[in-house]
């Protein structure tokens, strides 16, 4: 298999600046189909601006991105066939019901019987009840189960979800992270970013740093935590979580 | 053009005028200035306005049209602006969708929510005694050079909409567009003006956009009023299209 069909990602060299300031200085790295990547990063990092330029909100000033073997600059519609953006923000529309929106998104990737998508996501969600609602009226861990149900909407093969737990409680965090797994398990590619490290403990298969333009480390958890001097036997034995090996790298002062 | 973008934009237009059906009120906001314009100035001021013979409802009310547009599309930048605030205009533009579809189906919902509270401002100008003996042709016509107007505006409307950082810098720019009918033939006869203002108001669209609705609504013939206000429409059309097209572009790049 050429990399190209291995990866659904690859990014080399990525740049971007807004006027002074450059938020990306030479982004790379790869995604393996069916995986889960993390982008973690402190806020300000670039995580966003990554994503954007990887769902082809934005343009890259340097640098190449394919997603899904495609190039973002020069085969954007292709791209937009293969992926789907979780935002930030829950990007759904509060006038409409849970329901409504889902049948406008079918619709807009001009699906057979959006109805009976919408109804399958719904129960899958567990907003069945609260299909009929607006979603005015829903909770954030509700309105952020939506917005990952209509991210799936059309089976896209590469899914991006930019923090998506973040301003979440506990518990709509946990449903989340499920859904997440549920993807990746079905084959899906998910790239995520995060602030929060357990996050990517708990979920990804690989972790990158995002830290001043660049990308730190990349690997997995164990690579990671190999990074630290191995934990030395004093009164405790204590593993360095991964919060240890990011501070350390960073060099954040706590 | 995607071989998408006619089903795509009837979608996104039925997804908008949703929202109005849902909140009515932004119907009733924007025609219940212009309603209160014109019982002020019937009940109250009318008396004193010389406008020669004829009822006064007669004479202001394709100025108070044309507030009421100007009101109206204040909500077409609100709504714009909302879709770029909550991401979901960022959700659209990263699928396989026409992406020129959700702004034109802003700018028909403005078409559609204007004609609404057009239909409501007109039904009660007919309540307080608006008559016309105006043909079909000239129905036609007026309908023809509202719809033109509403289209220019929109497009005014849609560059804040895109662009502003408050909600209320993005209705903000029509204040001065709800004015401009006052410094027009609008209300009173432009004769009885000062020389500059009388220049300004003689030589500014609202005055043969009004003069020719007047006409066209009184079984007069329209002259060249008519052309004037076609020619000012087209041309505040084409340049405000341009400049939201390049605020737009810059916005998705
Ligand atoms: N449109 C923009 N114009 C100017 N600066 C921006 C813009 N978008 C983001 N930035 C800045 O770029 C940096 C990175 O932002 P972002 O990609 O959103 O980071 P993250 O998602 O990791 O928090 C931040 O300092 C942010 O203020
Ligand atoms: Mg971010």
């Amino acid at each position: 298999m050429t990399t190209q069909e291995t990866q659904a990602i690859q990014v080399q060299g990525l740049e971007k600046s807004y006027k002074d300031l450059h938020v990306l200085r030479g982004v790379d790295f790869t995604v393996a189909r069916g995986s889960i990547f993390a982008l973690l990063g402190s806020n300000g990092a670039g995580k966003t601006t990554a994503v954007k330029i990887l769902s082809t909100l934005l343009k890259a000033d340097a640098g190449t991105a394919r997603v899904n073997g495609f190039d973002v600059a020069t085969q954007a519609p292709d791209v937009r066939e293969s992926i789907s953006l979780t935002g930030q923000f829950a990007a759904v529309d509060e006038i409409l019901t849970g329901r409504e929106n889902l049948v406008l998104v079918a619709r807009l990737r001009h699906l057979k019987d959006p109805g009976g998508i919408a109804d399958d996501l719904l129960a899958r969600f567990s907003l069945t009840d609260a299909g009929a609602r607006r979603v005015a009226t829903y909770s954030g861990g509700m309105r952020r189960r939506l917005d990952i149900a209509m991210s799936l909407i059309g089976h896209p093969p590469v899914i991006f979800l930019d923090e998506p737990t973040t301003g979440l409680d506990p518990q709509a965090r946990i449903e989340v992270w499920q859904a997440v797994r549920e993807l990746a398990a079905g084959g899906t590619t998910v790239l995520l970013t995060t602030q929060y490290l357990d996050e990517a403990e708990q979920l990804a298969d690989r972790i990158a740093i995002l830290h001043e333009g660049r990308i730190l480390v990349n690997g997995t958890l164990e690579e990671l935590k190999r990074l630290l001097p191995p934990a030395k036997v004093e009164y405790v034995e204590k593993q360095p979580t991964l919060e240890d090996v990011f501070l350390s790298l960073v060099g954040t002062k706590a | 053009m995607s071989k998408h973008f006619f089903g795509d934009t009837a979608v996104l237009l039925g997804r908008s005028l949703r929202h109005i059906a849902r909140s009515p009120d932004t119907i009733i906001t924007t025609a219940i200035m212009p309603i209160a314009m014109m019982l002020m100035f019937v009940y109250v001021f009318g008396g004193a306005i010389r406008t020669g013979s004829g009822s006064y409802v007669n004479y202001m009310l394709p100025g108070i049209l044309l507030i009421t547009v100007a009101s109206g599309i204040a909500y077409t930048a609100y709504r714009l602006f909302m879709d770029m605030q909550g991401g979901i205009f960022e959700r659209f533009q990263s699928m396989p969708t026409a992406r020129s579809s959700v702004l034109w189906a802003h700018v028909l919902t403005s078409l559609v929510a204007n004609l609404i509270s057009l239909a409501v401002v007109m039904l009660v100008a007919l309540l307080m005694g608006f008559r016309s003996g105006a043909g079909v042709l000239a129905w036609l016509s007026v309908a023809g050079i509202l719809v033109l107007f509403t289209l220019a505006l929109t497009w005014i409307a849609v560059i804040p909409g895109l662009s502003a950082r408050t909600m209320e810098g993005a209705s903000a720019f029509s204040y001065p567009l709800i004015f401009l009918p006052f410094l027009s033939s609008a209300f009173v006869p432009t004769d009885t003006m000062p020389g500059p203002v009388r220049w300004f108001a003689e030589n500014q669209p609202v005055t043969s956009v009004v003069n020719a609705v007047r006409a066209l609504f009184a079984g007069q013939p329209v002259g060249t009023d008519l052309w004037v206000a076609l020619a000012w429409c087209a041309g505040i059309l084409v340049v405000a299209y341009g400049f939201a097209m390049n605020t737009y572009r810059r916005k998705i790049s």
